[in-house]
């Protein structure tokens, strides 16, 4: 099936089997491999992407589901030499050791920034109405979805707090 | 994965293909597909039909059947008056996970019994007439109440047992019988003879809508204990509602995940409690006609005193008595 995706901004046609995923369709047809392959069972989220701005994970969507969408993948974000905050944090903060991982944690942290900047409680929030604090505990819950067998956590966590404001983080910082 | 014939729904009569197999966000069924242990010759894609919004009106919350898990949870409305639902529903998958699932879809997916996603073993819900392994086996995230000797699956959805307590309905759209209202229990079979069939939806049949009552009285609560503190399915969860009115309990909800196969709610349960006191004693007494036919096997024994103690605590919570 002939379907049209806007990739990090340009328009792509890709011409697939409707088994194809997001994920596969990032990394088979459109040579962009930064989106990594995990479990590929949703529980790992190595695949992580935004798809209209929101974060999933790429290797539980048919791209033929996704016809017309705008997709973000890490390559969309930064390039060696010219990193985006996120990335340059990660770097500095050692938020890896094989990096595997990293791609998703990056694109999962983006979702995550949008996602508190609409005020979304999480499992966490203890008051549901109440602004979220961008807390290390919200943090945790809210990345929980991204797994990092290395266990980088503490170096990804610092890197999400150091780049949030960066990033456009508007949500009020936690007093800790 | 097995290939499939791919169609886009553009009406609901497209939807209501009784050789189609649905798909919406496909957090489960992908999944299901890739271990083919699903292999729909006919996906029908209904993300882009008219059913993503939330509308509130005097009586009721109606939500579209495409309403992601994310948007619902997020809602002001439900955060304000169904908390239980937001708590539910913000305790389940991951915020990735949140953002493609459905509400239509969450009622819908199946048991994560490791019998069920082996293809290797037996199992009467996959492959009927095969067999139960699961209950001389490994069960600790399976059931003990409402089995059958044919099955000891548990139904995974949290928001599932949220939407038990507030008494939701589920609008659906048949083909042959036209608009039904189901309350949960009436959607949800028990696996009795025949585990395969878990719901009284047939090929065709297509949820368009949840819609909840009018927010009810009392403090609302949902608690979910299980092996980690993020990201896992429910060993137990309580979602209560309760209100208590010059010292005694006058209303209460209860609907409890990760020991049925559908999310369970007993009536004689929340008949100890109406109209008494709250105390330690009388929450014991609650737990008792919970659990009076409850029936481990072995690995998930421990989940009939875990039940009872994540009860007792959540009636403290909501009552304010001190254990």
């Amino acid at each position: 099936m002939q379907i049209t995706l806007t990739v990090n901004g340009a328009a792509r046609e890709v011409d697939i089997d409707p088994r194809t995923t997001l994920l596969d369709v990032m990394r088979h047809h459109l040579d962009l491999t930064g989106s990594k392959k995990g479990c590929d069972h949703g529980q790992c989220g190595a695949c992580t992407m935004l798809v209209n701005g929101r974060r999933i994970n790429g290797c539980l969507s048919l791209a033929v589901m996704h016809d017309g969408d705008e997709i973000t993948t890490i390559e969309g974000l930064g390039d060696p030499g010219n990193l985006s905050p996120l990335q340059a944090a990660f770097v500095r903060n050692d938020g890896y050791q094989c990096g595997y991982c990293t791609p998703g944690q990056i694109m999962s942290a983006k979702g995550m920034y949008d996602e508190f900047n609409k005020g979304w409680p999480s499992h966490v929030s203890d008051d549901l109405t109440a602004e979220p604090n961008f807390s290390t505990a919200e943090i945790k819950e809210r990345m929980s979805g991204n797994l990092c067998r290395c266990s980088a956590y503490p170096g990804i966590c610092k890197a999400i707090e150091e780049s949030a404001e960066e990033e456009g983080l508007t949500t009020r910082k936690a007093a800790e | 994965m097995k290939s499939f014939d791919y169609v886009r729904a553009s009406g609901i009569a497209d939807a209501q293909d009784t050789a189609g197999r649905i798909i919406a966000g496909g957090t489960n069924l992908i999944d299901l597909m890739k271990h083919q242990i699903e292999t729909p010759p006919k996906l029908v894609d209904v993300t882009r039909l008219e059913m993503t919004e939330i509308e509130q009106s005097a009586h009721s919350l109606r939500i579209g059947a495409l309403v992601t898990n994310s948007d619902l949870a997020a809602h002001d409305t439900v955060r304000r008056d169904y908390p239980v639902l937001s708590r539910a529903l913000l305790a389940g998958a991951s915020g990735q996970l949140r953002n493609k699932a459905t509400t239509g879809g969450n009622l819908l997916q199946r048991t994560r019994c490791p019998y069920f996603y082996d293809t290797t073993q037996p199992c009467n819900k996959r492959a009927p007439g095969s067999g139960c392994p699961a209950k001389e086996g490994i069960n600790r995230i399976l059931a003990v109440l409402g089995t059958s000797p044919n099955c000891i699956a548990t139904h995974p959805s949290d928001m599932a047992v949220a939407m038990r307590a507030l008494d939701a309905r589920v609008e659906i759209e048949s083909p042959n019988r036209g608009t039904e209202m189901l309350t949960l229990d009436e959607m949800y079979v028990l696996p009795g003879d025949d585990p395969s069939k878990e719901t009284v939806l047939e090929a065709g049949d297509l949820i368009t809508a949840v819609h909840l009552p009018q927010p009810p009285k009392g403090k609302q609560t949902y608690r979910k204990v299980r092996d980690r503190s993020s990201y896992a399915f429910a060993l137990v969860s309580v979602a209560g509602i309760v209100d208590v009115e010059d010292g005694k309990i006058t209303e209460a909800a209860l609907a409890f995940g990760g020991l049925a196969p559908r999310p369970w709610r007993d009536g004689a349960v929340e008949d100890v409690l109406v109209g008494e006191a709250p105390s330690d004693a009388l929450f014991d007494k609650a737990a008792d006609v919970l659990l009076q036919d409850a029936q481990g096997f072995g690995e998930n024994d421990f989940k009939i005193p875990l039940a009872r103690r994540t009860l007792k605590a959540v009636l403290a919570e909501l009552t304010g008595v001190t254990q």
